[in-house]
Parts: C-alpha cells; sequence; structure tokens
C-alpha cells in the first residue's frame, strides 16, 4: 500500500470537534482515488496529514505511513526529504502557491530540477514557449497556465504520490478537461498514486477508480467510482449526487442538502449528518455510527444501513 | 509608470519650493530689520556689511523676486558670505560636507547591518526569547537620547577602554573610521527600534503567505525559504524604511558632531545658531531639507521596482 | 533624532510587573522634583571649587562636576524644568493640534487640503531641523524651544485628531445635534472634542517621551535651557568636558536621569495609550 491514514484525528484548541476524527484511508500504487465533501469537511487536512503538514497548533492521533515511513513521526531533514521526494501536492489556488516575486524558472529549479528538465517539465504540462517562460513570473501567466506550472513544480522531483487539492476547480472547462488528462498522463508515465480532492462528486466519479466522501471531519462512505454512482449508499452522498445537474440525465428534480455544512464550532454526539438527513431517525443523533461493509466491499457509516457485516477498522499495512 | 514618475517629481519639486520658502522667509518673522538680522546682529554691524547684505539678498526688491533670485543663486552654490567665518558659505559647507556623508552612510551600514540583522533573528525565532531580547534592547535603545549614548560609549570604549579616540574625525580610511565608529554607532542605536520592528513585522506578514506554505510542503529547506520567499518577500517595506530613516540620519549629525567635536556640517549649523551667523544656518538647513526629500523621493520610486505586481499594477 | 518624522514606537503592551515598575519610578521622580529643596543637600547653584570633579561620597552621593556643585542636588532640582516643559510643549502642540485636526476633518474641502498641505511642508523638515530652524530666527531659550517643538509637534497631533474627528463626527449623535440645528462651532466644542479627549490624551502621552528626548536634546545643544539651569540636558553638556578627565559621574548622572525617566515613560505610555485607547 503506498499511502495508509489509519484512525487519523486531528484537533486544534479553540474548536467544539476534531478537524479530523477517525480518518482511515488508503490509496495502492498506481491509483487514482478521489476525496469529495463539502468546504471544510477536512479534506486538504488529510491530505496534507500524507505531508506531514498539520495546522499551527494541532495535535495528531493515529497514524499516517507513505511507502513505508511513518510520516507524523519524521522530523528535520528526514520530513523534509519525504516532502521534496515522495509526496507532492498542486494547491488549489496557482497563483497563491507561486511567490509572486520570483520566475517561474526558480519555482521548478528550487524544487529539484535542473534546467533541463525545467523546460521539458513546462513541455511536458503543455504550455507554449517553455524557454520563455522560465523567465517570466507569476503575474505574467493565466490562471491555467499557472496551475499547469503548479503541476511541473509538483513533478519536479517525480513522486511516489500526487496531491492534487482542487487542482481544477478554478479554471474554466476546456482548460479544466485538459488538466485532468494531463494529471492522469501523467501519473501513469511516473506510475504514481494520485489522490484527487474535489467537491464535484460527478467529476471525482467519472475520473478515478474509488472515492472517499467526507463529512465534517469523518469519512462517511468509500466506494468504487461506479458503484457509487450507481448506488450512493450514505444519505450525504444521494444528496451530493442529486444536488448537482449532471449532462445528459432525463431532467430531473435538483434537490439541494438543507440547511448548512456543519462548522468547527458544532460538535456531533451523534451522526454529524442527522440534521439535514432526510432519513433521520431519533437515535441518528445519539449514536455514532460506526462503518459498515457493503455486499460490493465498500463502507458507509450510517445506522440506517442494515449492518450486514460491521467493516474491520483499516490496518496499517506499511 | 512615466505618469507616476511625473507625478511624484512634480510632489518632490512643489514640497521643496514649499520648504525652502518657509527657510528663506522665515528672516522677515525675526524680530527687527531683516538685513541687520542677516548681517549678524547690531553688535559689530558695519555700514559695508548692510550693504553687501542687501545687495545679496536683493531686499530692496519684492519678496518673491528675492525669493527667486535667492533660489536661483542657491541652485548656482552662491550661498552669500558667512560674517562669522569671514568665508563664502559655499566653501564653509564644501569642506565639512565629506565628513558629514562618511558620518551618515557609517551609520546607514552599522543600523542596516544590526538593525536588519536583529529584525530577522527576531522574526525567525519569533515568540523565543531571542525575540523578546531583540524587541526589549532596540526599545532600550531607542528610548536613550543620540548625545546621552554618545556621552555612554565615549566613557567606555573611549576613556575606560580607550578603543576609540573621543574627539575628531580623523585622516585616511583607517583613521576615519576608526575615529567615526563611536559617532556612527551612536546615530545609528536610535534607529535599531524602527529596523528591526519594520523587518519582523514584513517578515512574519510574508511568511504568513500561502507560497511559503507551499514552499515547505515542497520540501525546499527552510534557510531556503527565509531567504529566497520571507526575506525577499519583505525587502519592501524593509528599504523603504532603511531610506526614510538614512535620510533622516543627516538631521542627526547635528547632535553627534556637535557630542564628538566632528567638523561637519551639522556642528556647522549649532555654531550658526550660537553665533547668529543666520546665513550659514539657512544654506545648512536648505541642503539637509533637499537632501531629505530627495532621498524620500528615490526611496518612493524605487520601491515599486522591488515588486514585480507593484510595477504592473502602477501602471495600469 | 529621526523619531519625529516616524510614528511613535508602539511598543507591545508590556507585563503589569514593568508597568508597576517603570510607574512607581516616575512617581519617585515627580515627587523627589516636587519635594526637591526638602531633599535636596546642597543649593544647586552653590559652587565649591575646591571639591571640583569629586566622585561619590558622603558628603557628594553622586558626587560633583567642574564647579563643584552637588549633581544629586542638581539632578533633584533639574527633574523641575525637565518634566514640566515637556508637558507645556505638548500643551501647545494640543491646542494647535487638535483645532487645526477638528477644523480639518469639520470643514473638509479646501481647509483639509490646506492643513494637510502645511503638513507635508513641516514633514520635509527633518527630525528637530524645524524647531531648530525657528530657533535661528527667534533666538536660543527654554521660551523659544518650548514653543518651536510645540509648533514642531502640530501637524503630528493635528493629523491624529483629523482621522479621530472624521470617525466621530460620522456617529449618529453628530448627526442629531446637526438636525437639531446646532451650529458647527458648538457641536465641535461642546461634543465632538470632549470626545476625542481620550483618544488625544492617550497620544499625548506615547509622544511624552520623545518629547522630553527633544527637549533634552535642545539644551543640551544649547538652544534650549540656559545656564545656570540644571536642566539634564543642560547638565549633560557641561559635564562632558570632564568626560576625557575620567571624571564620567557629571555627564553620566543626568544622561542617565534621562534614559531612566525616557524608558520609564514609554513603557507606561503604551500601556496608558492601549486602556484610553480601549475604552474611548
Amino acid at each position: 500500500m503506498l499511502l495508509t491514514i489509519d484512525r487519523l484525528t486531528v484537533e486544534v484548541p479553540g474548536t467544539a470537534r476534531p478537524l479530523l476524527d477517525e480518518v482511515a484511508l488508503h490509496i495502492a500504487e498506481g491509483e487514482v482515488v478521489g476525496l469529495v465533501g463539502e468546504s471544510g469537511s477536512g479534506k486538504s487536512t488529510t491530505a496534507k496529514a500524507a505531508l506531514g503538514l498539520l495546522p499551527a497548533g494541532a495535535t495528531a492521533s493515529g497514524s499516517v505511513h507513505v511507502a513505508g515511513a511513518d510520516v507524523l513521526s519524521l522530523t528535520g531533514e528526514e520530513l523534509r526529504r519525504h516532502r521534496a521526494r515522495t509526496v507532492s501536492m498542486v494547491h488549489q489556488d496557482p497563483r497563491a502557491a507561486l511567490n509572486p516575486v520570483r520566475r517561474i524558472g526558480d519555482f521548478l529549479l528550487e524544487r529539484g530540477a535542473d534546467r533541463t528538465r525545467a523546460v521539458e517539465l513546462l513541455a511536458a504540462v503543455g504550455l507554449s514557449d517553455p524557454e520563455r517562460r522560465m523567465r517570466q513570473r507569476p503575474h505574467e501567466l493565466s490562471g491555467g497556465m499557472l496551475q499547469r506550472v503548479v503541476i511541473a513544480g509538483a513533478l519536479a522531483t517525480p513522486p511516489r504520490l500526487l496531491l492534487a487539492d482542487e487542482a481544477t476547480s478554478a479554471l474554466d472547462v476546456t482548460t479544466q478537461a485538459e488538466i485532468l488528462a494531463l494529471l492522469r498522463t501523467l501519473r501513469a508515465e511516473h506510475g504514481a498514486g494520485l489522490l484527487f480532492i474535489t467537491h464535484d462528486l460527478h467529476l471525482a466519479a467519472a475520473y478515478c477508480d474509488r472515492v472517499y466522501v467526507m463529512y465534517a471531519g469523518r469519512v462517511v462512505e468509500e466506494r468504487t467510482a461506479a458503484a457509487l454512482f450507481a448506488d450512493p449508499a450514505h444519505p450525504y452522498t444521494r444528496g451530493l449526487l442529486a444536488c448537482s445537474p449532471t449532462l445528459g440525465d432525463t431532467p430531473r428534480r435538483i434537490e439541494p442538502i438543507p440547511g448548512k455544512p456543519p462548522s468547527l464550532s458544532d460538535a456531533f454526539p451523534g451522526c454529524p449528518f442527522t440534521a439535514r438527513c432526510p432519513d433521520a431517525q431519533p437515535d441518528c443523533s445519539s449514536r455514532h455510527p460506526a462503518a459498515v461493509t457493503l455486499p460490493d466491499g465498500g463502507t458507509a457509516a450510517c445506522h440506517r444501513i442494515p449492518a450486514a457485516v460491521p467493516a474491520p477498522a483499516e490496518r496499517t499495512a506499511p | 509608470m512615466p505618469v507616476r514618475i511625473a507625478r511624484r517629481l512634480a510632489g518632490f519639486l512643489a514640497t521643496l519650493f514649499a520648504a525652502s520658502f518657509v527657510i528663506f522667509v522665515a528672516v522677515y518673522a525675526a524680530p527687527g530689520d531683516p538685513a541687520v538680522f542677516l548681517a549678524g546682529g547690531r553688535d559689530k554691524l558695519t555700514p559695508e556689511r548692510l550693504a553687501a547684505v542687501r545687495a545679496q539678498y536683493h531686499l530692496d526688491e519684492p519678496l518673491v523676486v528675492q525669493y527667486g533670485r535667492w533660489l536661483g543663486d542657491s541652485l548656482h552654490f552662491d550661498l552669500g558670505r558667512s560674517f562669522q567665518y569671514s568665508d563664502q558659505v559655499a566653501d564653509l559647507i564644501a569642506a565639512r560636507l565629506p565628513t558629514t556623508v562618511q558620518l551618515v552612510a557609517y551609520a546607514t551600514l552599522l543600523f542596516v547591518v544590526l538593525g536588519v540583522g536583529a529584525g530577522i533573528l527576531a522574526a525567525v525565532r519569533e515568540g523565543s526569547w531571542v525575540d523578546s531580547a531583540v524587541v526589549g534592547t532596540t526599545t532600550l535603545a531607542a528610548s536613550v537620547p543620540s548625545f546621552v549614548a554618545a556621552i555612554a560609549l565615549v566613557s567606555l570604549f573611549g576613556v575606560r577602554l580607550g578603543w576609540f579616540p573621543v574627539t575628531g574625525s580623523g585622516t585616511g580610511f583607517a583613521g576615519t573610521l576608526h575615529h567615526l565608529t563611536l559617532p556612527a554607532l551612536s546615530l545609528a542605536l536610535g534607529a535599531l527600534a524602527v529596523i528591526s520592528r519594520v523587518t519582523r513585522q514584513a517578515m512574519a506578514d510574508a511568511a504568513a503567505s500561502d507560497h511559503v506554505e507551499a514552499a515547505r510542503a515542497s520540501g525546499i529547506p527552510e534557510r531556503n525559504i527565509v531567504r529566497r520567499h520571507v526575506l525577499r518577500n519583505a525587502l519592501g517595506p524593509i528599504i523603504t524604511m532603511c531610506g526614510l530613516v538614512a535620510a533622516g540620519m543627516f538631521a542627526g549629525t547635528v547632535v553627534v558632531e556637535t557630542a564628538f567635536g566632528i567638523s561637519g556640517i551639522g556642528s556647522l549649523l549649532v555654531g550658526a545658531i550660537n553665533a547668529h551667523d543666520f546665513p550659514v544656518a539657512q544654506a545648512v538647513l536648505l541642503l539637509m531639507v533637499t537632501g531629505y526629500v530627495l532621498v524620500t523621493t528615490v526611496v518612493d520610486l524605487v520601491h515599486p521596482l522591488l515588486d514585480p505586481r507593484v510595477r504592473k499594477a502602477r501602471t495600469a | 533624532m529621526t523619531a519625529l518624522t516616524l510614528a511613535p514606537v508602539a511598543v507591545r503592551p508590556r507585563r503589569p510587573v514593568g508597568v508597576l515598575l517603570a510607574g512607581s519610578f516616575l512617581a519617585l521622580v515627580a515627587l523627589a522634583a516636587a519635594l526637591a529643596p526638602l531633599l535636596a543637600p546642597y543649593a544647586p547653584e552653590a559652587i565649591d571649587l575646591s571639591a571640583s570633579l569629586a566622585g561619590t561620597s558622603a558628603e557628594h552621593l553622586l558626587g560633583t562636576d567642574a564647579s563643584g556643585q552637588d549633581l544629586l542636588s542638581r539632578v533633584l532640582y533639574g527633574a523641575r524644568t525637565s518634566l514640566i516643559a515637556p508637558v507645556l510643549l505638548l500643551a501647545v502642540a494640543a491646542v494647535l493640534g487638535v483645532t487645526l485636526g477638528v477644523l480639518a476633518a469639520w470643514r473638509g474641502g479646501w481647509v483639509d487640503a490646506f492643513v494637510s498641505r502645511l503638513t507635508d511642508v513641516m514633514y520635509a523638515f527633518p527630525g528637530l531641523l524645524f524647531t531648530v530652524l525657528i530657533i535661528a530666527v527667534f533666538g536660543t531659550g527654554m521660551t523659544t524651544s518650548v514653543l518651536a517643538l510645540g509648533l514642531a509637534y502640530t501637524p503630528t497631533v493635528a493629523k491624529y485628531t483629523r482621522s479621530l474627528a472624521l470617525s466621530e463626527s460620522g456617529k449618529p449623535y453628530i448627526d442629531a445635534y446637526r438636525v437639531q440645528g446646532m451650529g458647527g462651532a458648538r457641536i465641535c466644542a461642546l461634543y465632538l472634542v470632549p470626545n476625542l479627549g481620550r483618544g488625544v490624551v492617550g497620544y499625548l502621552v506615547v509622544l511624552f517621551g520623545e518629547a522630553l528626548m527633544s527637549l533634552a536634546t535642545l539644551s543640551y545643544l544649547g538652544f534650549g535651557a540656559q545656564p545656570p539651569s540644571s536642566d539634564w540636558g543642560l547638565m549633560v553638556q557641561e559635564g562632558q568636558a570632564a568626560v576625557v578627565q575620567s571624571a564620567l559621574l557629571p555627564a553620566l548622572v543626568p544622561g542617565t536621569a534621562i534614559a531612566a525617566v525616557v524608558v520609564s515613560f514609554n513603557v507606561v505610555g503604551v500601556w496608558a495609550a492601549d486602556r484610553l485607547g480601549r475604552r474611548g
């Protein structure tokens, strides 16, 4: 297993609930895994944990293993090397991820590429005139071009695991499609695992091999993409699928999920989704639902799903 | 960009005109006859002196014409005569200016190195005892007037330890450096608090950017992050503040040159005022104000060049 | 010395222990200044050439200067001018600055523009140079120095008052008076200015240390207090000649007094400004 996150709980002082609550997630070599949820559900925190990057003042329990290394125990030079060589992240906002006063070339060089490779990378991510791009500064490029630069930066030292945090959310549709195709090709070429974070469940279901759905710092459903799309188990997943229109569907009602996404000041003794759940029963808000294994091998954490077999907690598999 | 430069230059000229007018017209605020005032008061007043003053300052013409002629003369370094020193004011200043410039340059070097250095240290070790020590020490240093600092430095390093001379400006490069060390230090001490605080704050702001976290997430060595991302991006406010403080140092030489008996334009100004030698005082003030306004204007024009975003935004 | 052109040094609010310590020290200094005639062992101007440049002893706790004047006595008496003069100059700056600031904020338009141009011109003079120009014209002396420094501090106070007045005059209660048909001058004098009081006083407290430093500097240069005054700045100047003869006390005693009082005032001032600002 390339990435194994086991019962990861991350808490910061001053909040009513943990940022992450017993999150379990794994990615095999060469696998594309989606991570879906509303903003604040803990997607980015989960991804950053693979880099050993926790929010300021946070305490963590559980474990994160990448390619055999116990990430949360790494420090100093080991941690730096882990971030530089094993895992790369493509950040949400490319304009914020680049130092505005330095050149594109500097961005690639300081991430371990030499000049020749940096130019090759820029060409590989589909930028025209890579020699000139090397000398340009971020403000001279469009958002789509910068996203390509950031991807090139993430590949500067070929990583084993690539984390793409809303890598395409800010782009227009055609650019988005190009970047998605690019990510898949590059990933295939390098044989790396990809964690694809998005708030768009349809996109994740179409793009990934397997998808995790997060809500309020917890994983509420984990399925193969096909199964998730065909037969969502958790009411939240169903809600997510129902609340956005899809192309080619026969006309259907768009039903937004009622209520607001939970904030960090809300604590949940039971299922965090109770207040917004159409199937909620009185006992939902008092008991924390355990993840149950579904017939197709996926898991979902909901009291209303007939408990066939309780899912075993994910093993640490270094 | 050209529009901005033109606007800034127009502002520079307007300020300079206004300030020089204030310096010029101050003569008329003085009690009594301006000619007598310019000639250094009633004692030792001769008809020749009075005539010379009237001719130099064109006192018989309308005020605006007087000002215009005075400004024109000043631009040609014709600053009148000092009756105290029986010499051309321009020559008096020319003989003393190099020493003052050396002193200010030395002090600037000291406060930039020590102040920015202390600020970086405080920023990198934010919240630690190093941080508190830097803030505490520099704040203390800022509360000590430069003349008291001068006396304390002379007492310790000049008289007690005998490491540095206590007065004069020395000859040759080594001699000048040796003589000007204590004066430059007295001048620089008060600036350390401002500079280190601006450095610390600018670096804290820069360190909070997303791209710094992105760099850290990419495993870039911490030393490079501090140097190339945090410090590099904090340079704008740091350089601006260093420029402003350095420009203000010319005014500070008035005290420090007096304390160390250095013959520069600062001590010339003090001597001129105590000897009622207004033409000299007027000329030195004009020079110091011009230098100050010039440097602040240059700093303001240079600042955007450090940040490509500002450079672009301002032309747009 | 560049302090005049820069914002006053904004120290982080100190721990109450430091504030308490600095406050008690200042209270002690103020008390000593008030009781100088009772506490001073000698008259400050009593010359005793036989005791010239004496070190510390039972007769002269802090030694004597070149004319044999007792340094402790002089520093105690000097505290009077050194502490009162900055108050006076800040009072001058407050009256002029608040007037200009309120006028600029209330009238806006050309009045505002005029005040801001005036401020710009004065800011073109770095450090003490504007004060020095006034002294060059009107001659040296304590009165001139206090008035000149008061004038030099005016733009700073005016600028601060203007920003306070702008936010205050936008509040509904001012509008209420206006709707009642009350005149602008009356509203300003009776309601606006009193409500700015806290903020302005807090600001003046922060400026005090710097004002004391500036004034001591003028006296040191021979522009301010004149002999036989025991002003601390003047005492440093008079004591400086003895430093080369290894007699450090005549210059260091008043020098230390200045530094200690300024440091204490900066500690207390920031704390006070913080409290006044928060409640105001």
